[in-house]
């Protein structure tokens, strides 16, 4: 693995080396010394030509846990907004040496650009591009569901997958790489993806993904689902025709206090899972949002936990012929 | 013209039909036959060429004035000439936009001044190509660049009575309008074909029907007005149905379709490459297929090449944030000849039909697209069919190096090219430009 | 792992056999007993993968010896793998995870367990690692095998068989828990 770019490309033991791995490294966060020297000495860049101030902590929580050294470089506002180019950036990042680079940016693509058009040459570790990938959150995603899969099984985590789990994800499916990332990774790990959503919000194309699709939540909610996970409802949407207001897009969208009580009902558990931020009352009622059901600080913890996975993963390693004397 | 513009081809296979000599006496073809002499004469030995009548292009973005970091007339006629035409149609898209006679005036004499290709200007349709109010048609129409073909190529004469006006204007000057077709609501931000490839890229759908749809309306309004109309770059399926229906009616409808959109597809867009951005976008493998049938029956009347070039840091940046556009003049052959020609869809003489003859009368170039015989102009390329070169953006005339084609083995190479009997290439370089 | 990988072990010789290895662990947990004056402070621990097997069987030939000696409180495992100086080159390898004992390690009398001595590159991580934990009053070494080919100031203080080895020779551990066959240890030449 040289670079995270996308969940698409992640083989099964990939992915189950980093949950494994990831689950590790959430024991180290138990720790009195939250820290491990794996990447003392080296360089981590946080680029962020797209503001988030939740995805950037977790991310350097995770370098500083591994003792990276860490650069924040938020571009918006800098002269990247002024129409430097991309390639510029990342010539500038090579000269000062940095050892990885993640980046978030707003354009899809952006850091696949980065790792392939050949400006830089480090790993590349997308954090967040436009509205195609986020690994990150999806690999923290399935950390989640393996864990909620072994409170029931009484099994442990490690080297198992998602195998027969039924996972909804709701809401605007078009505009989320959160939805697509967890779409190709959840199929990998063996679980069935539903996508539960308005004809608006579902992208042209979406027929020949490996996803069963619902309009109605209700008949969704029927089909035995593991989990349920919400997408964010962006501000902007409201004012595009996506659909007429807020208040019907929770009433025939929203997991609302009326339908997560049907939950209860069911004689099998189901977890409730949303990326964050929640907009409280639009896309999660309150009480669906701080219920014992929900694993959404939970998905907090396990971001840090599968992001310094995934910087020891691909900045650690090289040739074997090095040096393995006991 | 002097005596060194006198060229005895030895041996041409004309329009890959039969062999024969061509003496090129004046700027005109002075004799065609077997083992003709002339002592005058320098010889140019084609055996194993092809002949065609000089290529003209109905849609090239020369750039200039106002981007001549992109391209400027002197290296886009150099492109031109290399890529085998002896004619391209500049579009209107410059800075400041050629909606005015002296616009279209200078842009033809920079085309002379050159003296590569025949440089025609084609006109805005409407002011600034903002889409609101008719541009000064008449008065380019009559000035010396003679402007026939008017477009607001790159952006779409969106609004329905706008465009029924400007059809039935045109007719004054026996003009055509040359049509963008993109619905700019259905695209607003598009970003690739929409389907399946954009799904899973997470890049913003730019639909067929956006394109199809202003395509419906425009036949039917050109029939409504009994008006000729020319449609851009076609580049789905959908679209090639209705011209198609079109035809059948009656409408006086010509189509067009890019090099490009009849050999890549929006798979190439998974690179994230903004080399492949262009628009309208490369769309599915099954237009690709529908697009090299409508050449093939007659649907579409000619290959325009939307040569479109574009400085480095224009499409050294995230693929939203890249310019649309390729280049495309010295490989249009090559690919023409690969995804037509070779697969023996199309002749050579077809060839000639859809990148001489008929962009020459769609846009009313009488002494281009003329045919190979006593008497006419002496406008011809020469192409080895057999030859096989490997495409280095690099080393091309034009300025723009976003070439989607990069490392890409091609077949067919232009030997010469002749613009009124003179050599503006000899032996596959450029040659001299001609005096005017 | 080079060292353990199964390959066919025609031109092995055989070290230790089961019962050689089990009168090594048995000499090396009164050993321990000794230097440890009982069973006071005694905290084991294994580095994975071979090393704890064998932390645990000496943890339960101790606590045969001595029933004042709780396992659960004192048998713990310490992954390396973070602390290695060669964790740039080398491919990532699986994760084991640590576990200390209940009553941790500081102030304890931290024994470290492990199959192989070589390099010493390995202890050098360890003795790393432990630190994150706390202080212990003092750490010993406790190994099945000592090849020699030190790189390092590092020696062990319980040494189940002293094997004088050319450094193109491989030593191979095989331990019933993990490997899957019965214990032995094994000279291969070369690679």
């Amino acid at each position: 693995m040289r670079h995270l770019l996308d969940t698409k490309e992640l083989t099964y033991e990939q992915a189950i080396n980093i949950l494994d791995t990831a689950d590790y490294m959430a024991e180290v966060g138990t720790r009195e010394v939250k820290k491990l020297p794996a990447l003392r000495g080296r360089t981590v860049v946080n680029l962020f030509f797209e503001d988030s101030t939740r995805t950037r902590l977790s991310f350097e929580a995770a370098e500083k846990r591994l003792s990276a050294d860490v650069i924040n470089f938020a571009a918006k506002g800098s002269s990247v907004s002024k129409g430097e180019s991309l390639k510029d950036t990342a010539q500038t990042l090579a000269a000062i040496n940095a050892d990885a680079v993640v980046v978030r940016h707003s354009a899809s693509g952006a850091p696949q650009r980065l790792a392939e058009a050949g400006w830089i040459d480090v790993p590349v570790l997308n954090a967040g591009d436009g509205t195609h990938a986020h690994p990150t959150q999806a690999l923290l995603d399935a950390m989640s569901l393996r864990q909620f899969k072994s409170q029931i099984t009484g099994k442990p985590t490690r080297g198992t997958d998602l195998k027969g789990m039924r996972v909804a994800i709701v809401g605007d499916v078009l505009h989320s790489r959160v939805a697509r990332s967890n779409l190709w990774l959840l199929n990998t790990l063996g679980a069935e993806v539903i996508f539960v959503a308005p004809p608006t919000l579902l992208p042209v194309g979406i027929e020949d993904w490996p996803c069963e699709v619902y309009y109605n939540f209700d008949e969704a909610l029927e089909t035995h689902l593991d989990a349920v996970m919400l997408l964010r409802i962006q501000q902007e949407r409201m004012h595009a025709a996506f659909f007429p207001s807020a208040e019907e897009y929770s009433r025939l969208w929203g997991l609302t206090p009326e339908r997560f009580a049907l939950l209860d009902q069911m004689d099998y558990e189901t977890a409730v899972l949303h990326p964050g931020p929640m907009n409280r009352g639009l896309e999660i009622s309150a009480v669906a949002a701080d219920s014992d059901r929900s694993w959404v600080l939970r998905q907090v913890s396990n971001g840090v936990s599968v992001r310094m996975a995934v910087l020891y993963l691909l900045m650690t390693g090289g040739s074997a012929e090095d040096f393995y004397g006991n | 013209m002097t005596e060194q513009n006198t060229y005895l081809i030895k041996g041409a296979s004309l329009l890959g039909e039969r062999t024969a000599d061509i003496l090129i006496e004046d700027g005109k073809i002075a004799e065609i036959g077997d083992s003709l002499e002339s002592k005058d004469a320098q010889v140019v030995e084609a055996d194993g060429l092809i002949a065609l009548p000089g290529l003209v292009d109905i849609h090239t973005h020369l750039r200039q004035p106002g981007q001549e970091d992109a391209e400027t007339v002197e290296t886009g006629s150099k492109a031109a000439a290399l890529g085998g035409y002896t004619s391209v149609f500049a579009m209107a898209n410059s800075n400041p936009v050629a909606d005015t006679a002296g616009v279209v005036e200078q842009v033809l004499s920079l085309g002379e001044s050159a003296g590569w290709v025949d440089v025609r200007p084609v006109g805005a349709v409407t002011v600034g190509l903002k889409g609101e109010r008719l541009s000064e048609i008449g008065a380019m129409a009559n000035s010396r660049a003679k402007v026939r073909v008017f477009s607001d190529d790159g952006m779409c004469v969106w609004d329905p009575a706008l465009m029924r006006r400007a059809l039935e204007y045109v007719k004054t000057f026996d003009g055509v309008v040359a049509q963008h077709a993109q619905e700019p609501r259905l695209t607003e931000k598009a970003q690739m074909h929409e389907g399946t490839v954009s799904a899973e890229l997470g890049l913003a759908g730019w639909p067929a029907v956006a394109e199809e749809a202003i395509i419906a309306r425009d036949v039917l309004l050109a029939e409504h007005v009994n008006s000729r109309v020319h449609i851009c770059h076609l580049s789905t399926k959908g679209s090639v149905e209705i011209v198609r229906w079109a035809k059948e009616r009656g409408i006086n409808v010509t189509a067009e379709v890019t090099p490009h959109h009849l050999i890549l597809t929006d798979e190439k867009v998974r690179s994230y490459d903004p080399v492949f951005k262009v628009n309208p976008p490369l769309r599915a493998q099954e237009d690709v297929e529908a697009l090299r049938e409508a050449v093939a029956d007659g649907t579409i009347d000619v290959i325009g090449t939307d040569h479109a070039p574009h400085p480095t840091e224009a499409k050294e940046v995230e693929w939203a944030n890249a310019a649309n556009g390729m280049t495309g003049l010295e490989q249009a052959l090559s690919i023409i000849q690969m995804t037509l020609v070779d697969t023996g869809k199309i002749t050579w003489a077809d060839v000639a039909r859809i990148m001489s003859q008929k962009p020459a009368e769609i846009g009313r170039a009488t002494d281009q697209g003329r045919p190979l015989e006593v008497g006419e102009p002496a406008n011809i390329v020469l192409v080895d069919p057999e030859a096989k070169r490997t495409i280095n953006p690099e080393a091309q005339a034009t300025k723009g190096k976003n070439n989607p084609y990069r490392a890409m083995e091609v077949p067919g190479e232009v030997r010469a090219t002749f613009l009124r009997g003179h050599a503006t290439v000899l032996d596959g370089r450029l040659a001299t430009p001609i005096n005017q | 792992m080079t060292e353990h990988e199964a390959t066919s072990s025609s031109e092995a010789r055989v070290i230790l056999s089961d019962a050689d290895i089990d009168r090594a662990l048995t000499r090396i947990s009164f050993e321990i007993l000794e230097a440890n004056k009982g069973v006071e402070n005694l905290v084991i621990l294994g580095i994975p993968r071979r090393g704890f097997p064998i932390a645990q069987r000496l943890a339960e030939k101790i606590a045969k010896t001595d029933s004042d000696f709780s396992i659960e409180r004192s048998l713990g495992q310490l992954d390396i793998t973070m602390y290695r100086d060669d964790l740039r080159s080398h491919p990532s390898k699986t994760l084991e995870p640590t576990r200390i004992p209940s009553g941790g390690i500081h102030g304890k009398n931290v024994i470290l367990v492990d199959d192989v001595l070589y390099s010493g590159r390995t202890i050098r991580a360890a003795l790393d690692a432990i630190n994150e934990f706390g202080r212990p009053s003092l750490v010993r070494l406790a190994v099945l095998v000592d090849r020699g080919h030190r790189q390092l100031p590092i020696r062990a203080d319980h040494v189940g068989k002293n094997l004088p080895t050319a450094s193109d020779e491989t030593v191979r551990v095989l331990i019933s828990e993990i490997d899957g066959v019965s214990d032995r240890v094994e000279i291969l030449q070369g690679e």
